[in-house]
This record gives C-alpha cells, sequence and structure tokens, in this order.
C-alpha cells in the first residue's frame, strides 16, 4: 500500500503540507470554541475555579439590565461608527479611484500609514486635542462659537470618533474596490439618455457599489463591538461596549463562565451579521485585508 | 470647483488621520511631562527615553514575538496555500472555515479562547505562549495572501519542467516559491504588522514576563502617558514611514513599466 503511485504521488505530499495547519487550527481554534462554549453553561465556586455543573445561569444573566444596558450602548456606538464611516469613506474611495494613478498610490499610502503604526498612542493623544484645556476647546473659545470648554473626552461621541478613526481604513478599501471596477460605458449611456448625477449616482453607481459598502460595514461593524481598549481610552469608565464586560470576566472578575457566555452571544451577534451579509449576496472571501 | 471640493474633502480626511500623528511628534519635544500644552522645546525625553529599561525591553520583546510569529505563520500558511490550491481532499471545506473564524469573529472572543485553551493545557502565559497566540491569528492572513498569488498560476508550467528533467524539488525552488514569493512577502508584511500593533490578543495571552510595548503603553494610560513613549513611538513611526514609502515607491514604479 505505501507503494502505490497514488500514496507516493499525493497522499504523502499532501499530508505533509496540510497536517501542520489542521493540528494549529484544530487546537487553537476550534477546540477552545467548543470549550468556551462548554464552561458557559458552568458556574464558578467560591474560589473561583470553575465546577463543571450544568447550569443556564450564565444566560439568564444576559438578561440583566445592567448588561442589557451596555449591550445596547455597544450596538449604538458601533451602528454610528459604521454610519459615519460609509459617509466619510464613500466620497474618499470615490475621489481616490478618479483621481491619476499617481495621486491614487500616494492616498493609499497616506491612508495606510497610520494603520502600521501603534493604534493605542494615536488614540491617547487625541487626548491633548478633545481635552477641557485641549486645541478644539481653544479653538472654538477663540472663535466665539462656545463661551466656556465643552467636555469632549470620555462621552459616547469620544468613542464613537475614536473607532471611526481606528477603523476608517477598512471601510475604504473595499469600497474603492468596487468603484474602480465600475464600467463607465454604463455612466456615459445614464448621461447621454439625460439622466442627472444625482438619478446616475442613484440607479447605476449606488447599486453598483453596495457590494463595498456591505463588505466595508463588516468590517468596521464586528471589531468596534470588541474593541475594548478605545472605549478605555476614549470614554473612561463610562462607555463601555460589550469587549469591556467580556474582557472584565476574564481579567479582574474572574468569573469565566460569564465571561464565556457573554462571548458566545458576542459570536451569535456576528454570525447573524455576516449570515445577513451572506443572504444578500456578499461573499465571505471579501472580508479578508488584502 | 469639482476639483477643489474633493481637495479639500480629502485633505479634512488626511488632517483628521494626521492629526493625532502630528501631536505624538510635537509632544515628544515638549519640556512639560503633561500632554496638555507645548511649553518649551527639548530632546530631554529622548535621552529619558534611552535610559528607560523596561519600555524598551517591552519593545524588543514585541519585535521578537512578531519575528517568530511571522515566521511560523509563513511556514504553515504557505504549505496550506499551496495544498488547498493543487489537492482535492476531504476537510478542506473545514479548514476554509476555520480560517475565516479569527478574520471575522470579535479579537476579544479569540483572545479569551486562547487563554482558556491556555489554561487548561497547563502552558504558563509568557513569550511562548505570547508567539502561539500570535501565529494564530495571522496563519489566515499568510494563506489567503499566499492562496491569491496562486489563483493564476499554470501547473502546466511545472508538467513541462518535469518533462525536461527537472525533479520535484527543484521545480519546488525553481518555479513555485519564485512565483508564489510576493504573496509570501505581502502576507509576512501583513502578519509582522497586525503582531507589533496587537493589543487585544496579548492583553489575553501573555504574563507579567512577557510584556509588549502596546501592553506598556496601555499600563501608563491611566496615569498618563509620559513623553518619553511619545519620542520612542515617534523614531518608530519615523522608520516605518520610510520602509513603507520606499516600498510603495519601489512597487509603484515596477507596476508602471509593467504598462
Amino acid at each position: 500500500m505505501f507503494k502505490s503511485p497514488v500514496w507516493r504521488k499525493k497522499t504523502i505530499p499532501l499530508l505533509s503540507m496540510i497536517s501542520p495547519v489542521s493540528a494549529w487550527l484544530i487546537l487553537l481554534i476550534a477546540l477552545p470554541l467548543i470549550y468556551i462554549l462548554i464552561i458557559s453553561f458552568c458556574s464558578t465556586n467560591e474560589a473561583h475555579n470553575i465546577s463543571f455543573q450544568f447550569s443556564l445561569r450564565n444566560y439568564a444573566k444576559l438578561a440583566d439590565p445592567t448588561i442589557i444596558g451596555i449591550y445596547t450602548n455597544s450596538l449604538i456606538i458601533s451602528v454610528l461608527t459604521t454610519i459615519i464611516c460609509i459617509v466619510i469613506a464613500y466620497p474618499f474611495a470615490y475621489i481616490m479611484a478618479l483621481t491619476t494613478p499617481f495621486r491614487k498610490t500616494l492616498m493609499m499610502i497616506f491612508l495606510m500609514l497610520p494603520f502600521w503604526t501603534n493604534s493605542i498612542i494615536r488614540l491617547y493623544s487625541w487626548r491633548t486635542l478633545l481635552g477641557r484645556n485641549g486645541y478644539i476647546n481653544d479653538f472654538l473659545l477663540y472663535i466665539g462659537l462656545i463661551d466656556a470648554p465643552i467636555e469632549m473626552m470620555f462621552t459616547r461621541g469620544a468613542v464613537v470618533l475614536g473607532m471611526v478613526y481606528t477603523l476608517l481604513p477598512f471601510m475604504v478599501l473595499p469600497i474603492q474596490t468596487t468603484i474602480e471596477k465600475l464600467d463607465d460605458s454604463l455612466i456615459e449611456a445614464s448621461k447621454d439618455l439625460g439622466a442627472n448625477f444625482i438619478r446616475t449616482f442613484r440607479y447605476i453607481i449606488l447599486p453598483l457599489t453596495a457590494p463595498g459598502i456591505f463588505a466595508g460595514s463588516i468590517m468596521v461593524f464586528i471589531p468596534s463591538l470588541g474593541y475594548f481598549f478605545v472605549s478605555d481610552i476614549m470614554g473612561g469608565g463610562g462607555n463601555q461596549i460589550i469587549g469591556n464586560i467580556i474582557s472584565r470576566q476574564f481579567k479582574e472578575a474572574s468569573n469565566w463562565p460569564f465571561g464565556s457566555a457573554l462571548s458566545i452571544m458576542l459570536i451569535v451577534i456576528t454570525l447573524i451579521v455576516v449570515k445577513i451579509y451572506t443572504k444578500s449576496g456578499g461573499k465571505i472571501d471579501e472580508l479578508g485585508m488584502s | 470647483m469639482k476639483k477643489l471640493s474633493s481637495r479639500i474633502f480629502s485633505g479634512i480626511v488626511f488632517a483628521f488621520l494626521y492629526a493625532p500623528i502630528a501631536i505624538v511628534i510635537i509632544f515628544s519635544f515638549n519640556s512639560s511631562r503633561r500632554n496638555i500644552v507645548f511649553e518649551n522645546f527639548t530632546f530631554h525625553w529622548y535621552k529619558e527615553m534611552i535610559g528607560n529599561d523596561a519600555l524598551l525591553e517591552s519593545f524588543a520583546n514585541t519585535v521578537i514575538v512578531a519575528s517568530f510569529s511571522t515566521l511560523l505563520a509563513v511556514i504553515i500558511g504557505t504549505l496550506a496555500a499551496v495544498a488547498m490550491f493543487r489537492y482535492k481532499f476531504k476537510g478542506k471545506g473545514v479548514i476554509d472555515a476555520l480560517l475565516y473564524i479569527p478574520v471575522v469573529i470579535p479579537e476579544v472572543v479569540l483572545g479569551i479562547s486562547l487563554l482558556s485553551i491556555f489554561a487548561i493545557s497547563n502552558i504558563p502565559l509568557g513569550r511562548i505562549s505570547l508567539i502561539i497566540a500570535h501565529t494564530t491569528f495571522s496563519i489566515p492572513f499568510v494563506v489567503f495572501t499566499v492562496r491569491a498569488r496562486l489563483s493564476g498560476y499554470d501547473r502546466a508550467i511545472e508538467e513541462a519542467a518535469m518533462d525536461l528533467g527537472a525533479n520535484r524539488f527543484q521545480v519546488l525552488t525553481g518555479i513555485t516559491i519564485p512565483i508564489i514569493l510576493p504573496g509570501i512577502i505581502s502576507g509576512a508584511a501583513l502578519a509582522f504588522t497586525l503582531s507589533i500593533d496587537d493589543f487585544i490578543i496579548s492583553f489575553f495571552t501573555t504574563g507579567v514576563s512577557s510584556i509588549t510595548f502596546p501592553l506598556k503603553i496601555m499600563e501608563s494610560v491611566r496615569s498618563g502617558i509620559r513623553p518619553d513613549v511619545y519620542a520612542l513611538s515617534s523614531i518608530i513611526m519615523l522608520i516605518t514611514f520610510i520602509i513603507v514609502i520606499i516600498s510603495q515607491a519601489g512597487s509603484y514604479r515596477s507596476s508602471k513599466k509593467k504598462k
């Protein structure tokens, strides 16, 4: 059997190439997630150890008003972030797609450059701009738009701003790709038939670039539910998102079973969002970063 | 008119993206310890930074972790991409699905699930667990970039080489690897930067013995980040900016030549 040509030509090379990735993915992605699912049905004893007895207590706790409050706050932040990203990214991507190749390359480089540097330090320095004695308050006071400094840091708005700041490139890239693929002759035809820009945009450009908006929205919406460092830096303690409560259960509170139930809940939300995306014609492999 | 408004719009977007970076660089030269108003120009924090061993150590650790995890991810991911391109086999769909999990699910979930698996398998939290964790989220990106590179690959070239007497090893080193190399390089670059900048996964999967640069910065957020951290960040930014601009200029020039 070991001498058969199929075995030598196909099976041995295949196995040696595919077993490292299979082992890695099973041990470090599949198993951990199954384990999380199991302990979400367990509870903890006084010593914060997990006791393996089936209970639905952790899931019942999800209906707690404070938890629901944080989930709602988190979803509002993520929806706002996604909408603002679309509003900024769409015209930006459009400008990028229409400009000269040299300018386009330049815009792409300068869009991605911040992404190559530490995001925490970049978020933190917003404090210097947005703080009570910050430059934006100074400017608004100087032009007389406000009489006293306004509190901008540690608000929900600041968290949304931080999310938009961190995630904007992920909205621009997929939209830019779809605009790039637009067939110019369709736009020409629409113009020749007498449609103005708004009608052309509404009936030709927007429907054809919608897949890019969808893909970008997924890549912005889902991470923004979990990026707890953004709410830590920009929101202070008062504007927590789903990522914050999960993180707390695994760090300070040491209640892993409850943290796991919260994570399963987040996975379910993610799956629903991805399902809506694929149902409306989106492709999973367009969600990568390349 | 249209041109002007689009210039103004992209100008505002870039101002939004670069204002915080400008603050980091400007305030690294500020004499005040607090990053509120700019007082006097000084190089003090750059000297301070050179003497801050804990900070420099955390940065060195970040680079070590990123290098090892990138290397591992490149080896495992490239093998997987080539095998998945070349062969049909049972379980291919499962591997594909598992590869998309780290890309799609929120990082916090991946972080806590890795933490739990390290806990039950008694792997101590430190540099090793950190490298394993970073390799896990890097593998998919390497597989995807290499696979994208392979999609236009014609296997007839390999057969031709074999017919002309090349052995398997010669085909691999002479044909397959040179063709997928750009994919490997961009996958590696992506994995490396993701690892360097990662905060969430590292937050859960490392211990006090192996602090990374993003963790170190986050630690000092509450008490206020000192300008020496700004100084180190400015230097790192300057280096990455130069690398990115040189490499992009190179690829822009070569893409222009092809046209």
